[in-house]
């Protein structure tokens, strides 16, 4: 199905769908999520039935301060879809998609080390890419960078989010 | 003889890694084995975490290229030109046709390059020392073509947004026609070497198999999903930089082993080769950049004796003849490009399969975020399923079938 076509047929169903650059992008609530998601799986004409990616992006100051993206493919169909999720900042929780797409396990693990997601129901929800002790979650864009203080007549490199470029 | 059935059924916990040298890089796995035997396999990853992603929220849309280009360091231009793609579509631009065509070329030279590190580093896992050689060998041509064309061997930053960083150079297609040349009859070699290899055929036939099903719902992609009967390949199903006007297959095996992975690896370096030669025949004089002054990088690269750097016309004509030149040249390499606002997920079918970037922008003149979807890091959930219950010398076939790339996993 052509994106505009995709687009036109979702717009019946889902109120938020969004057709920018070829592609389409569709936002629900947390709480409709694991059924949206089942649906475009088991509804023969989308056959949403390969989840590439899941990741999210900070907006701080926005309400909602945090975006999950669900990146879907239709392995018959060959088209692709978008699923938003937006987060408040006091409350980022969302349900886990792990028992309708198992490759979503390590994805939201990433999502939790990286943002400090929480995905409920997840069966083992860990840090994967950064060490246990690590404090924070650095792509927050509130995660301090750091500066370097130097030998060469003290002077101190500020990080990179404070040198004006 | 209570005790000794309960001796038996002890368990071991044994650390593969993460400086193992078989675990391509610096994966770490948990293994638990009952003697001989695998029970449970916990992978470890973050060795080689470098924060790419979170690097190039900090950098210039243009120098977003040279971070990306290091995710995964075998088959850098795959990242790069996902990434171009991208912010080419958030910029609403196309690159030149040579530059499309030349795009094709290095990386389908790229793709066999890394295959052939592939085959070279299984090979001498699984005990076929010469073959490592073999594999490295000709790998080195492909470098020295990449060194020649870009000028640099790996990390190359060669594909830049609106086109490539520079033209190629003069006998560059002498070499590569050469290498087209070289190339079939060696990989004949590798197979008269290792398909009917008892010992090759023992570690890899049968071993690592996972049904297709199972492929899909870890997320699997690239020659190991193919090898499982699906032809599903990016380049044909959701064709990208004119890949839909090049004449190719698409080789699947139903085996969904280890050797069937092998087979299909081997193939698609032959189908490299086709498109190879195809860019060679299409390449039509013009320009490799986009024109927009507004957009292009305002640069005109040459390879010195001294290494790359802008060409002595270039020089003069900013330092000398225009201060519009000037003023334009320092205004986008120091401040960079405007990206308008919006986010784009662009998919390209790497090595190891579908490599994602999902790229950003607020408007402004970085990325508001990169993410990328290592294929790397999505085939590796897929190892415990394929070794628990079995041997832990297949461990070592079944990672290797996965050709993991830790750069790409950890970013």
């Amino acid at each position: 199905m052509r994106p505009d076509e995709l687009a036109k047929l979702l717009r019946g169903r889902y109120p938020e769908v969004l057709l920018a650059r070829g592609e389409v992008t569709m936002a629900v609530p947390r709480e409709e999520l694991q059924a949206t998601l089942e649906h475009l799986l088991k509804e023969g004409e989308l056959g949403f039935d390969f989840l590439s990616d899941v990741t999210a992006t900070d907006w701080p100051g926005a309400a909602p301060r945090f975006w999950v993206a669900y990146h879907l493919l239709s392995l018959r169909w060959m088209h692709r879809l978008r699923v938003k999720v937006g987060l408040a900042e006091d409350d980022p929780r969302l349900p886990s998609v792990t028992s309708l797409f198992p490759t979503a396990n390590w994805h939201e693990r990433e999502v939790f080390d990286f943002f400090g997601i929480v995905f409920e129901g997840h069966p083992d929800l860990r840090r994967i890419e950064l060490p246990e002790g690590w404090v924070g979650h650095p792509l927050r864009k509130d995660h301090p960078m750091g500066g370097v203080n130097t030998s060469y007549r003290g002077a101190y490199i500020p990080p990179p989010d404070q040198r004006g470029l | 003889m209570a005790a000794t059935s309960d001796a038996t059924r002890e368990t071991m916990i044994i650390n593969m890694g993460p400086q193992h040298p078989s675990t391509h890089g610096v994966l770490r796995l948990v293994l638990e084995l009952d003697g001989e035997y695998v029970v449970s396999c916990r992978p470890v990853l973050g060795y080689l975490h470098t924060g790419i992603e979170k690097n190039t929220e900090y950098r210039t849309w243009q120098q977003g290229v040279t971070f990306v280009t290091r995710a995964d360091y075998l088959s850098s231009l795959f990242n790069e030109l996902a990434y171009c793609l991208a912010v080419e579509r958030l910029l609403g631009i196309e690159a030149p046709p040579r530059a499309q065509v030349i795009r094709v070329m290095v990386n389908e030279l790229n793709r066999i390059a890394s295959h052939l590190v592939w085959i070279a580093t299984t090979s001498l896992e699984l005990g076929a020392v010469s073959m490592m050689l073999f594999g490295f060998r000709e790998r080195e041509n492909i470098l020295a073509i990449f060194e020649m064309v870009t000028g640099l061997r790996m990390n190359h930053a060669y594909i830049r947004i609106g086109g490539l960083r520079m033209d190629l150079p003069d006998g560059a297609e002498e070499r590569i026609k050469g290498f087209l040349r070289l190339m079939p009859g060696r990989i004949g070699e590798y197979e008269s070497l290792l398909t009917g290899n008892p010992i090759w055929r023992q570690r890899n036939a049968g071993v690592g198999y996972l049904p297709t099903e199972e492929l899909l719902a870890l997320g699997v992609t690239g020659p190991v999903l193919r090898a499982g009967g699906l032809a599903h390949d990016l380049r044909k199903r959701a064709p990208y930089s004119g890949y839909e006007t090049y004449e190719f297959d698409v080789p699947t095996r139903e085996e969904s082993d280890c050797f069937a992975r092998y087979q299909v690896r081997m193939e698609e370096m032959r189908q490299s080769l086709r498109i190879v030669e195809q860019c060679l025949a299409r390449l039509e004089p013009g320009p490799v950049m986009i024109e927009d002054p507004k957009l292009r990088w305002p640069a005109e690269l040459s390879v010195g004796p001294d290494g790359i750097g802008n060409s002595e016309r270039y020089v003069k004509h900013i330092m000398e003849e225009s201060m519009e030149a000037l003023i334009n040249h320092f205004k986008i390499v120091t401040q960079g490009i405007k990206v308008p606002a919006g986010e784009v997920y662009q998919a390209v079918e790497s090595p190891r399969g579908e490599l994602g970037h999902y790229v950003v922008s607020n408007g402004g003149t970085r990325p508001y975020r990169t993410h990328i979807r290592g294929p790397s890091f999505v085939n590796l959930q897929a190892i415990p399923k394929m070794i628990e219950g079995g041997l832990i010398a297949d461990v070592i076939a079944c990672v290797a079938s996965l050709d993991p790339v830790m750069g790409d996993a950890d970013r």
